[in-house]
């Protein structure tokens, strides 16, 4: 289900918007309209929608408007057009006091330079959201040291947030964020200034942090690594827009535009590519039931010294190599069960190349791709994942 | 070219005042008097010994012992210079005008912060404030109140205010804006903003409004004796028409042991603060 929508959104800064918004509905380019009517647009045309429980991405350099539109989300800067939907309510035209109450229940936010309060300690700062939803201190304290337990915090209630390394103080913010209990976390570069072993580990525990608390997050950031790590989806932003949203994969394997693939052309794909994209079609297969004389013929056809073999659900049964079905052939044996290889090596649909390179180092055959349920996906040689790793395109053969 | 009559235009408006608002100067006279002479009663009723000792402790306490021994130093000598009651009188003047600077300036200073208009509107309020010459304020003061400590008030507080509204404008505009934005995000309402996140995170520079305004205050003392407001400043005047230099140092010495005490007490104030933040 989607959890916020987000339809036709325009933000120009500037006296007269509606000038910069006739000339943008006249395909004039941001810098033209500048010139021209003196209004600064920062975000355009913008559609996508967020579902309940996912991490979505926004990514793109500085200045692209992507904290521009985190911050129309929870209304921190005011949109000029367009609907944000949140559950089913339109937040833009909500009332100074419905937007309130929203960011006080529903919506937190994580700042790029932790935004903590100087004059408060590690707990009060954590209880800020609730003490002014006028929460007793008691109970606010409470919660708030709890909320410091989930992030590993338990002990440094009473420091001063300046007391506290970068990695800590980003904790406190997520903490105070979460203290809230917010059905939303909004985070703009929340790991940027961070050190990148620091911020790698703290990539690392919001994911599992997501996993337990299962809430929607809308995460800004500027580095591809780090987007490509902890979305579910990913919008590319350029220039005020959205360029492409998609998973992962799909913004690897097939750039929308010129711009997409020069970012993502730095990329350790080994790390973001996975099984499924690189491995070939797993034709031809023999049956468990097939004789080793219709194995033999199929390998010679296509040229391979060995095949996969598949149980009648197509499920993996082992490898068969030429030399052993020879054997069998002249030894006159119909079946092929007890010459098989059930030994083979094998990897899940989703994992990385990363870790599927040791593995095709280590084995002569080639490695079979299965399904949680066993069933055969495909197979994978070197040259298909060599190929995978350079190839732009998905036509992997 | 013909002179523009701009003197008589503001000596008008100052009578078209003194008619009209006669019922409103009344009644700030009735507070100030009562304000003034409140402080004065409740200093005067003590022996100068017990508030030397209470003074004493008080500055130890907020700041050091140095200071402290220091201070009372110097209030014995005031004593002991028998200008003990003047100093009452100016410090009462002193306290009352800060005061009331204080109770103006500070949320004067959060409206300009909080409105780009204010702001422009005050700027150069406040520069005429500062840069006319402070005598020019005892004559309106003198028409509205009359003679004595009132009009002496009148214009201490028209001279002292201005730094306190500049700096704690200053002050709230210079809080981080992140930290405003995080105050918003979590659905502060402006009031809790202020009070919870902009003020006491410009409290630093606010107390330093406070101590320019006990400052300037006490730059008054003698300007404002000259309409009968009392205290060291008369000693001071006295000293001059009559050429007597002991008197008139005696007087200034007097002012001067004030202005420390009241100048290093304010600002270790601001020190702690600046520490804890």
């Amino acid at each position: 289900m989607s959890k916020i929508v987000v339809k036709d959104l325009v933000k120009i800064f500037g006296d007269h918007p509606e000038k910069a918004i006739k000339l943008l509905r006249k395909g004039y380019s941001k810098n033209k309209i500048l010139e021209e009517s003196n209004q600064t647009v920062g975000i355009y045309d913008i559609n996508f929608s967020v579902n309940e429980g996912e991490v979505f991405v926004l990514m793109g350099l500085s200045g692209c408007g992507k904290s521009t539109l985190l911050r129309c989300i929870n209304r921190l800067i005011e949109p000029t057009s367009g609907t944000i939907t949140i559950d089913g309510e339109d937040i833009t035209t909500a009332t100074p006091q419905a937007v309130r109450e929203m960011r006080r229940k529903k919506i937190s936010m994580v700042f790029q330079g932790f935004a903590l309060f100087p004059h408060r300690t590690v707990l009060d700062n954590v209880a800020y959201g609730l003490e002014i939803q006028g929460i007793t201190v008691e109970q606010r304290r409470e919660k708030a040291a709890q909320v410091l337990e989930t992030v590993g915090l338990k002990g440094w209630e009473n420091s001063m947030p300046q007391q506290l390394s970068g990695g800590m103080q980003q904790r406190v913010g997520l903490a105070r964020a979460l203290a809230n209990n917010p059905d939303i976390l909004l985070m703009d570069e929340a790991f940027s200034a961070l050190d990148p072993l620091i911020r790698k580990s703290m990539q690392d525990e919001l994911l599992s942090l997501h996993n337990t608390l299962n809430k929607t997050i809308i995460f800004v950031t500027h580095d591809l690594d780090e987007a490509l790590k902890i979305g579910d989806h990913i919008a590319l932003m350029n220039n005020g827009t959205i360029v492409q949203i998609g998973t992962a994969e799909d913004i690897l394997t097939n750039p929308a535009d010129d711009y997409v693939e020069k970012f993502v052309e730095d990329v350790d794909r080994t790390k973001v590519l996975t099984a499924e994209g690189v491995m070939k079609s797993p034709d031809p297969v023999v049956f468990l039931r097939d004789g080793p004389r219709v194995a033999l013929r199929l390998m010679r056809e296509h040229g391979i010294s060995s095949i996969f073999v598949v149980t009648r659900e197509r499920k993996l049964a082992g490898i068969l190599l030429a030399e052993d079905a020879l054997q069998a052939v002249k030894e006159h044996k119909e079946d092929i069960k007890s010459i098989i290889v059930s030994d083979v090596p094998k990897v899940g649909v989703d994992t990385p190349v990363i870790d599927i390179i040791p593995v095709i180092a280590d084995t002569k055959f080639p490695v079979a791709v299965t399904r949680e349920d066993d069933k055969l996906a495909g197979i994978l040689v070197k040259g298909s994942v060599l190929a995978g790793m350079v190839r732009r395109g998905n036509n992997i053969d | 070219m013909t002179k523009l009559p701009i003197g008589l235009w503001v000596e008008f408006i100052v009578e078209w005042a003194q008619i009209h608002l006669e019922w409103l100067f009344d009644f700030i006279t009735m507070v100030i008097k009562l304000l003034v002479s409140g402080i004065e009663t409740i200093f005067l009723a003590v022996p100068p010994l017990i508030i030397i000792v209470l003074v004493f402790i008080l500055v130890w306490f907020v700041a050091n012992r140095g200071l402290a021994i220091g201070t009372a130093i110097g209030l014995f000598l005031i004593q002991n210079m028998q200008l003990w009651e003047a100093s009452i009188e100016t410090l009462a003047l002193i306290l009352a005008s800060t005061a009331l600077a204080l109770v103006m300036g500070i949320p004067l200073g959060i409206l300009t912060a909080r409105s780009d208009f204010a702001h422009k509107l005050m700027m150069p309020l406040l520069d005429f404030m500062q840069t006319m010459p402070a005598f020019v304020y005892l004559i309106p003061a003198v028409l509205f109140f009359g003679l004595g400590q009132v009009p002496g008030l009148f214009a201490t507080v028209i001279f002292a205010m201005p730094p306190t509204i500049r700096l704690t404008g200053l002050g709230i505009r210079q809080v981080p804006a992140e930290l405003v934005e995080a105050a918003d995000a979590f659905g502060s309402t402006e009031w809790q903003k202020l009070v919870r996140i902009q003020v006491p995170l410009a409290l630093p520079t606010i107390m330093a409004g406070v101590n320019q305004c006990i400052m300037l205050s006490l730059s008054m003392v003698v300007i404002a004796a000259m309409i009968g407001a009392g205290g060291l400043g008369t000693e001071v005047l006295a000293g001059l028409s009559r050429i007597d230099i002991a008197k008139g140092f005696e007087g200034g010495l007097a002012i001067v042991i004030m202005a420390v005490i009241l100048d290093r007490v304010t600002q270790s104030l601001t020190e702690k603060r600046k520490i804890k933040v």
